[in-house]
Parts: structure tokens; sequence; C-alpha cells
């Protein structure tokens, strides 16, 4: 931990956590490959800057089209360590950067009491001491070189908490009035999910890297399929490719995201399904609550699956 | 020279970025900045390079995405840059009052004579339809007065206070100052929240007289209560939430006018509900929201759809509440097919044709479910 005490370093020099062999969008896209995560060309510019820029990476785009998912593959190509912080209405600072061990403290004074301390400015510079400090998720990221920080569903946490993630964004300090400043060595990979529930603030925008994530064509998505399921047949990896993409097509309550292909893909191979066909049919129909959320969009679906499985 | 091949495209770039503020889309110099750091880690040359650089920087939101596609497409085909300014500047000033009840000695608002106190409360039960210009000023001054306090939430952020759980961080934090004794017991209690308010007003032909009023009423809740949304519904959908942030609710007025292209059409409510679930209520915009529908449900196409949606709003909001200008006046039945289909839906069905009814209209928007009197209306 000494390591975050450090005398001022001008903003603009942080050194980032660049993999020694990350040279290119190109580069990055096959090493996000090999960590079974697909980028289309969007996604990996996007990661790529920022890595080499130092800047958070702002994601948004419709549930299920692999916000969280690029920024574990991210730390998989970085080998660090994945950070999350999940967002929520009420988050505070006490949950999303440090809290005092209070117990610990009192722990603490107790023992020294016992063992006939009483040396009161001792005691009172030690209860303050970074071994009673807890790190939460933003401080831990800044203590842990090199990590990936997710800040996932930033939209669900108010509009306070925007200010104060901001604050650590831009400057990746954070004080502790007891303690000083903690800086961190190597800034951390940031990225930033958002579902779009309310509209972020600009200016924490402004800090980013703005990437909105599309659902990927019907060949990367069956490509991903492949990847991530190598036990599914090309088959049906194909065909629920083509369901998936004819349901977002169509006008459902909540259109499935490539999450909600694979889970229904793994449901289908682990009822024995090996391609979407008249046999298969009330098995995948009974299958459809891990595809669709919505009873409504289940019944849309269902009496159309056939037709859109086939081929062509 | 192609702009964006030579080394140095900095020059290049800040012509396409204010071609892109002229757009709409928000390009500051900042993010032109970055812009410029971008290309520097990849090359310029290369057009898709080039694309990500300024997309990943210079937008911030899915509506600028397209905006952006078409200028870059524009700027750098080779092209001239289209006109700085793509919507032409709004110069006609929409009336926003009703037309034709403005008598030929209109007077203007500082000529008009102040209203006495039995005045405003003659006043407070008229139609809004039937006012004199001059009663219309005091009217709009005294909705822009209108507080809507609103619902509250428990959230989970906590506050002192004498009973409730025990608050051990201020119990142990006060035993410390008193040497490790605990000398008394700190409590807390839950904060409450304020619900967020959406309000959806209608301002279709067959309710100008009263969306004007309604607007306002919307002003005075958007200023009251930040995080308050507001959309009109007509023949679309528009959210002018950003509209309603000023503080002179006639300038608001203005603005909302400027952006609202559907003023006084006609009214596809169930597809507009739709489409305001689909984009923004499902999403979380609605949910446990207190929601406001202005409208006096006349549907031009087929209620089914209406009542659909309704049911799905219903299910989303923490309470919908209905405000129909028509209701208050004398012999009304909800007969309309739009009314009867959205009724069973709606947890509170209020009057809005005068002030008295927006006034009351600000209490059932704050109070609480077990202080509700009509349920299911």
């Amino acid at each position: 931990m000494t390591a975050a005490r450090r005398g001022f370093r001008p903003y603009g020099v942080l050194v980032t956590a660049t993999a020694p062999d990350v040279t290119s969008p190109e580069r990055l896209a096959e090493l996000l490959d090999a960590q079974g995560y697909l980028a289309d060309e969007g996604v990996a510019t996007a990661a790529y800057l920022s890595l080499a820029m130092g800047r958070p990476l702002f994601c948004e785009g419709d549930a299920g089209v692999g916000k969280t998912a690029l920024a574990a593959a991210l730390a998989g190509v970085l080998d660090a360590p994945l950070i999350r912080l999940q967002c929520y209405e009420g988050l505070d600072a006490a949950q999303a950067l440090y809290d005092w061990d209070f117990p610990r403290q009192l722990l603490h004074l107790r023992a020294a009491e016992a063992a006939g301390i009483h040396d009161a400015d001792r005691l009172e510079a030690e209860l303050y001491d970074r071994r009673f400090l807890v790190a939460r998720p933003l401080l831990q990221a800044l203590e842990t070189t090199p990590s990936v920080l997710l800040v996932d569903e930033v939209d669900r946490a108010d509009d306070e908490f925007e200010a104060f993630l901001l604050e650590v964004l831009s400057e990746f300090t954070i004080s502790v009035p007891e303690l000083g400043t903690i800086r961190a060595e190597t800034p951390p990979v940031v990225v930033v999910t958002s579902n779009r529930t309310r509209e972020v603030h600009d200016a924490l925008k402004r800090r980013c890297l703005y990437h909105w994530l599309e659902h990927p064509d019907l060949g990367r998505e069956v490509a991903i399929i492949r990847r991530r399921l190598p036990h599914a047949t090309a088959r049906l990896a194909e065909a629920v490719g083509r369901v998936a993409r004819a349901a977002r097509a169509e006008d459902l309550l909540k259109p499935p995201g490539v999450a909600e292909s694979l889970d229904w893909t793994e449901a289908l191979v682990a009822l024995g399904v090996d391609e979407l066909s008249d046999a298969s049919l009330d098995r995948a129909c009974a299958s459809l609550g891990a595809f669709l959320k919505y009873r409504e969009d289940q019944e849309r679906v269902a009496g159309r699956l056939a037709e859109w499985a086939a081929a062509g | 020279m192609t702009p964006g091949a030579s080394g140095d495209g900095a020059p290049t770039l800040v012509g396409f970025a204010s071609t892109l503020r002229a757009a709409g889309v928000d390009a500051t110099p900042d993010r032109v900045h970055q812009t410029v750091l971008a290309t520097e880690h990849l090359d310029p040359a290369r057009r898709r390079d080039l694309y990500w650089a300024g997309r990943l920087t210079l937008c911030s939101g899915p509506d600028d995405l397209q905006r952006y596609d078409r200028v870059f497409e524009a700027y750098f085909a080779g092209e001239a840059a289209p006109p700085r300014r793509s919507v032409p500047p709004v110069t006609v000033v929409r009336p926003v009052a009703v037309p034709g009840t403005e008598g030929p000695g209109d007077p203007g608002p500082d000529e008009a004579p102040a209203a006495t106190a039995s005045d405003v409360e003659v006043l407070r039960h008229r139609d809004l339809a039937a006012l004199s210009p001059a009663e219309r000023e005091t009217v709009r001054a005294l909705i822009a007065a209108i507080d809507p306090v609103g619902a509250t939430r428990l959230s989970r952020r906590h506050r002192p206070s004498h009973r409730g759980a025990l608050d051990t961080r201020r119990t142990v934090r006060a035993m410390l100052r008193r040497g490790g004794e605990p000398v008394r017991l700190e409590h807390r209690a839950r904060r409450p929240r304020p619900r967020r308010l959406v309000l959806l007003i209608d301002v279709s032909g067959s309710m100008q007289p009263y969306a004007d009023a309604f607007l306002r009423f919307a002003h005075a809740a958007a200023r009251a209560r930040p995080g308050t949304e507001v959309f009109t519904i007509g023949t679309r959908l528009t959210r002018v939430t950003r509209e309603m942030r000023g503080r002179d609710p006639s300038a608001a007025l203005l603005a909302v006018s400027g952006s609202v292209p559907d003023w006084s059409g006609g009214t596809r409510l169930g597809e507009l509900l739709k489409a305001f679930l689909d984009r923004w209520g499902q999403r979380g915009l609605a949910r446990g929201a207190v929601v406001l529908v202005a409208s006096d449900g006349w549907e031009r196409g087929d209620a089914t759809l209406l009542g659909e949606q309704m049911r799905r709003l219903a299910r989303l909001a923490h309470r919908v509440v209905w405000a129909n200008p028509h209701r208050g006046q004398p012999g009304y039945a909800p007969m309309t097919a739009g009314m009867l289909a959205a009724l069973p839906h709606v947890d509170e069905f209020v009057d809005g044709h005068s002030l008295a009814a927006l006034q009351h209209l600000a209490v059932v928007l704050s109070r609480r479910p077990e202080e509700q009197v009509v349920r299911r209306a």
C-alpha cells in the first residue's frame, strides 16, 4: 500500500496498462477472439483507443449485447483482475469507495487498553491506518495494477453518485481525509456500461469514449454461439441465430439479446436438441423461457418458430 | 488536399465538428481535442479509422449516431459541407393560447387589471377554454405557483432518527468519543426520496384549449421536482423534458412549441403510449413512477391497443393518474372508446378543466396510496 501515497504527478502523463503487444485495433480483436469474445470493428477500435488513450470506455446498448462481457474479455487479454462495481439506486461512497472498519478499530482500542497502552496520540494514529480501511471496488481498482474496473449499469445509480464517479475517473485519485490522497500508480482500464434507463450526465460521458453497441449480424451471432457453446451443432446455432434476428425485427416487449440466444442454445443442447425441426419443435417451445421473458412475446414467437428457423 | 489525408488533420476536424454542431451533435471543443488525440493512435489516412475516432469521441447517444454518419459521409466524401443549419430557425411563433378567443381590444399582459381575491376564487372554477386574455394571464401566474410536492418512497439511504433500526456506525463513533463506553444508542431510518413524476400531455386538436394549461402545470412540476419527465403526445411522441428546464414558463412553452412537430393534429394515443413504453417506460423511466396522462381519451384508431398499453403502463408505474378536461363538465360520462378502454387501468381519474382542478391534481399526484379515496374509478 506504500505505493498508493505518491507525490504530485501531473495529469496527462498517466501510464496506461496496455499489454505490450496490443499495437492496433485488429491485433486487439485477435486477442479478444482468443478470449472467446468476437469483437467487430467498432468494439475493437473503441477498446483499443480506450487502452491507448487511458480513457474510460462508456458502452451503451440494449441489454444482452455484450457490454459486460467486453470488460471480462479485456481483463482476460490484459491478464488483469476484473473489479466490478454493480450500481444501484442509493449507492453511496461507503459502498463504492472505502469504509472504516469500526468494529476492528474498537477491538484494537480494547486490546490496547488490556495491554496497558495509554499513549493517546499513538493509539489515535494507529486507528486511522490503512489496515483499518476496507477498500470498496473503486479504491480496489486504483490499488490493483493492472486491473480492469467495470462500473456496471451506471444509469441505475443516482446523479450524486455520477458526480462522484466523475471525480475518480478524471484524476484516478481518491482522498481519504484521515489518510491522504490515494493515487493509482497506473490507472485501471475502465469500462462503464449503461442500459439507458435514464440519460447519464454529459459531463461523465465527456470524460469517456462513447460506444453504442448494436446487436451483432447473423454471421457474427452464429459465430459467437459456436464459440461459446462448442457442443452445439452448427445447424442449431444457425437456426437460433435466424430466430433471434427475426424476433428482433418483430415488435416484441423485450427483444432478445445475444445473452438470451446463448442461454436458449444451451437450454436446447441440454434437452438433446441438435437442430430446430418439426420433431424438436415442442421442446424448443417449452424452452422459450430462456429466450424471451414475457408471456406475450413467447406466444407470438412460438407460433412462428418453425417458419423462422427454416433456412432462407 | 483531401480532408483527413494529411498528417495534421486538426483544422479539418475542427471544420467537421462545427458542421456536426450545426446538425445537432454536441461536438464541444474538448471533445474535438479528444478526437485529435484519438487519431494519433490510429491511422487517420484510413477513412474507417477516422470515422471511429470521431464517432467514439464526438457522439454521446444513439440519436447522435445517425446524424454523425450523415455528416461524416457528406463531409469526407469530398462534397460541399451541408448548410450550416440543417434545421431552419424557428421564426413562426406558434400561438400557445387559443386562437379566436382573443377579442379585438386585446389588452397586453401589463395592462391586465390586477385580480382581487374574490375574482380569483371565481376564476378558479371557470373553464379554461372560456377565459378572456386578461383572465388567462392571471390563471397562468397561478398555475406557475402550483407546487406539486410529489409522492415519496423510502430509499436505501438512511438518516439519523429517534427511532428505527440501530445505527451501529454512529453508535460506535459516539462510543469512541467517550472512551469506548456505549453511552447512548443512535438510531436510523430510511430516508424518503421523491418518486419520479412522468407527465404525458396530449397536444392534439381536441385538447387545444387545455394543452397550454397542462404544459404550464408540467413546467411548474418540472421546476419543483428535478427528474420529472415531460412528453407530449399528438400524432407523434416528443420528449420535452429538456425544453421545460428554463425558469420562465412562457419561454419554456415557446421552446416546446418549437420542438413539437404535431401541434393540434390528431391523436394516436395507443400507438404513442406504446412508443413511450418501448423507448422509455419499460427501460426504467416509468418504473415505480407516478404517471399522469392528460388527455381527453379521444382515440382515432382502434381502442384495443390503448387498453393493452394502459395495462402495461399500470403494471410498470406506481400509480397512473388520468386527467380529462371534459370530466369536469356537467353531464359528462366516459363514453369515448379510448377512455372506456383506459379506465380499468387507471388508479385515479380526475378533472382538468379549471385552475381548481389543476390544483387538486397537484394534491392527487403527491398523495400516498393509503390516502387514496377513489381507486380504480
